[in-house]
């Protein structure tokens, strides 16, 4: 919040002054992207073989657990938390595998990638609506939620399966041209770029991080926070339909059985990124780091040959690891 | 909404007002009927389902429910939340069941599974009372921890092969004279302890303090990271006698035996009238909202298709937690 509005208040600055604040307003950040390249480094080390080739294999297998941190970003910026985002991706990857098998061709298939995202979006309005209607806690509401949606997805699908058109599994799967650029990072930056980035910058931006941070200031400097809570939720489940599409692109199938590890996963990617789970601090870019680096731990227990259970412990570890020492040195700087 | 609270305050208290202070104040009156409701539902759309037998079967399961709720019970009266307890209940029965072959028994077994279950509790508790971590994702991150550890240990304990110990499936499944679970004997101790510490002891008092006003807490000199610590193994080693119970009662050892009772165990807590957010609610409540939950799932379980099923639990549990929401915000 004060970093957005620093710069706005100060359109002109020093290149060297421009640099030394967005270091300082994303130390987090950036000390995750040195663990990533060390990270890296380390892979590269333990497994000889990891190429520029099998960083899209990475990429593509990390695409649906990406966007479902950057959905679950949004909605914990926004002070909510959202548990249904797995169920919210199996409904959603469900009917666009039946609707694709169903109808076949590739401008049907266009027509329900469009229809599938409007469906992501009015799971995520129920959600807000139910949210802001009730005042039930987010956590309570998604978690029932997320037994609705997971009970509609078997409806859609008893068992996995369906089809996914070939355009959209080209989408994901492989480099676009150049082996450094996987192309599933590239729809990942696309769709940043378009759903997050233009929000963030707004006046709705703002909110998101206002009501986050502070519902009752937010509300006296008349930030409209139900509204903008339900919008976050929207926008939550926008994110997730795209999961939910991506889920469907990466494996060609829809299954109706939600992946618990997703919601757990995409809450522990969004602390490890940096976003406060009080709400109001952070952004997407972190938990993106923070996907990465988790999965590339699991690959790198799997080059090592290390029993690949211990990567999950490995996983939790880093997770409470970087937190506690994050928190203790927060609690440290306090106190001095 | 001021406004609003005000005028039914001046009016004289109408019938919706009463029905919600009754729910504020007695949450366990409306649950009960609800209770009650729910079986004369039962017994109307399938007459001859409710008997001595089904209600035993309902109980049996039901406390197990009970148990781990009680672990979402605590943890959220100081405003926590435990997500590991599904993991580490998993965690303790598999491990017992992989001794029963070993020297020492399945008993040695026990003795272990305990220690690790209040091990990862204690590991939790240093997090969330000392470190300050956010007990959401301090416990998410301790249950993936046990969750590829007992992975592990299943692949480890492959040639020695694993068992329920009869003795733990007499206990989970067993009925004495054919009406009164045996997994009784386990629960009400377990309860009634809960239930008086809660009511009547200072470390009750405290953690409904630490959840009220945590600085209000500090101020007055609880030594909130002592409490935390102890509740999250209290939590850890509760989960783990839910674990062996449903062992027992299902007579299946498997890492993910009770992971599919995480989110019931949250929502009979919530039913309860435990409030998320901490300071507010107790563990009779709990019980009766494990007992609607187990009614409804077995109910749901005869009428409708699994989809069906889950469909309707959900909206069930956002309907009551929005009934309970209303009835709090309006005193």
């Amino acid at each position: 919040m004060s970093a957005a509005t620093t710069r706005m208040d100060q359109p002109r600055q020093r290149p060297a002054d421009m640099i030394r604040a967005f270091g300082r307003d994303n130390t987090w950040t950036l000390g995750l992207l040195g663990f990533l390249a060390i990270l890296l480094a380390f892979t590269k080390f333990v497994n000889p073989n990891y190429s520029l080739g099998s960083l899209s294999s990475t990429a593509t297998s990390v695409l649906p657990l990406a966007l479902a941190a950057v959905a679950q970003a949004i909605v914990v910026i926004s002070g909510g938390i959202d548990l249904s985002i797995s169920a919210q991706m199996a409904l959603t990857s469900c009917v666009a595998a039946t609707m694709m098998k169903d109808h076949p061709g590739d401008g049907t298939a266009v027509a329900i990638v469009i229809g599938v995202i409007l469906l992501g979006m009015l799971l995520g309005a129920i959600n807000g609506a139910l949210v802001v209607l009730t005042k039930v806690p987010d956590i309570v509401v998604t978690l029932a939620t997320s037994f609705v949606f997971a009970g509609v997805a078997l409806l859609v699908r008893p068992a996995p399966g369906g089809s996914a058109a070939q355009w959209l599994k080209d989408l994901v799967v492989g480099p676009a041209g150049i082996d450094l650029l996987p192309k599933a990072a590239v729809v990942l930056v696309v769709i940043v770029a378009v759903v997050w980035i233009p929000v963030s910058r707004s006046r709705l931006g703002i909110s998101l991080y206002a009501i986050g941070s502070n519902p009752l200031a937010a509300f006296r400097s008349g930030v409209p926070v139900s509204r903008t809570k339900f919008i976050s939720y929207v926008l939550t489940g926008l994110v997730g339909a795209f999961a939910g599409l991506s889920l469907t692109a990466s494996t060609g199938i829809g299954s109706p059985v939600p992946e618990a590890t997703y919601v757990l996963i995409s809450i522990g990617a969004v602390v490890l990124g940096g976003v406060s789970l009080a709400g109001g601090i952070g952004g997407v870019f972190g938990p993106l780091v923070a996907v990465v680096v988790l999965q590339l731990i699991r690959d790198d227990m799997t080059f090592m040959r290390v029993n690949p259970n211990y990567g999950l412990v490995a996983q939790g570890f880093i997770l409470i690891g970087v937190l506690m020492a994050g928190s203790f040195i927060q609690i440290r700087r306090s106190r001095a | 909404m001021t406004a609003a609270t005000g005028m039914a305050r001046d009016r004289a208290p109408s019938r919706s007002a009463a029905w919600r202070n009754l729910l504020r104040d007695y949450p366990l009156i409306p649950l009960t009927i609800l209770l009650v409701l729910l079986v004369l539902t039962v017994e109307l759309a399938r007459p001859g389902t409710v008997s001595a037998n089904w209600a035993a079967f309902t109980v049996r399961q039901a406390a197990i429910l009970a148990i781990l709720a009680a672990c979402q019970t605590l943890t959220m009266l100081t405003g926590g939340i435990d997500l590991s307890i599904g993991y580490i209940a998993s965690m303790a029965g598999f491990v017992t069941a992989t001794f029963v072959h070993q020297p020492g028994g399945w008993v040695f077994g026990l003795v272990v599974a305990l220690t690790a279950s209040a091990l990862a509790g204690l590991v939790s508790g240093i997090g969330i009372g000392i470190f300050r971590v956010h007990p959401l994702i301090m416990t998410l991150g301790m249950g993936l921890i046990v969750f590829g550890f007992s992975n592990v240990w299943q692949l480890q304990s492959v040639q020695t092969g694993a068992g329920v110990p009869p003795e733990l499936r007499t206990l989970g499944t067993g009925l004495t004279a054919d009406v009164i679970p045996n997994d009784l004997a386990v629960f009400v101790p377990v309860a009634v302890a809960l239930i008086l510490m809660l009511r009547r002891t200072g470390y009750g008092r405290m953690l409904y303090a630490i959840g009220d006003n945590p600085v209000a807490a500090r101020l007055s000199g609880v030594r909130s990271w002592q409490v935390l610590v102890v509740l999250y193994v209290l939590s850890a080693v509760l989960a783990a006698i839910a674990g062996l119970l449903q062992m027992g009662l299902s007579n299946t050892a498997s890492v993910t035996l009770v992971t599919p009772y995480l989110l019931p165990s949250v929502a009979a807590a919530v039913i309860g009238g435990t409030s998320i957010v901490g300071g507010r609610g107790g563990y009779s409540g709990t019980i009766v909202g494990a007992l609607i939950l187990t009614v409804l799932a077995g109910f749901l379980s005869i009428v409708l298709p699994e989809p069906w099923r889950q469909i309707v639990f959900g909206s069930i549990v956002v309907l009551v937690a929005a009934a309970y929401t209303r009835a709090t915000a309006a005193g």
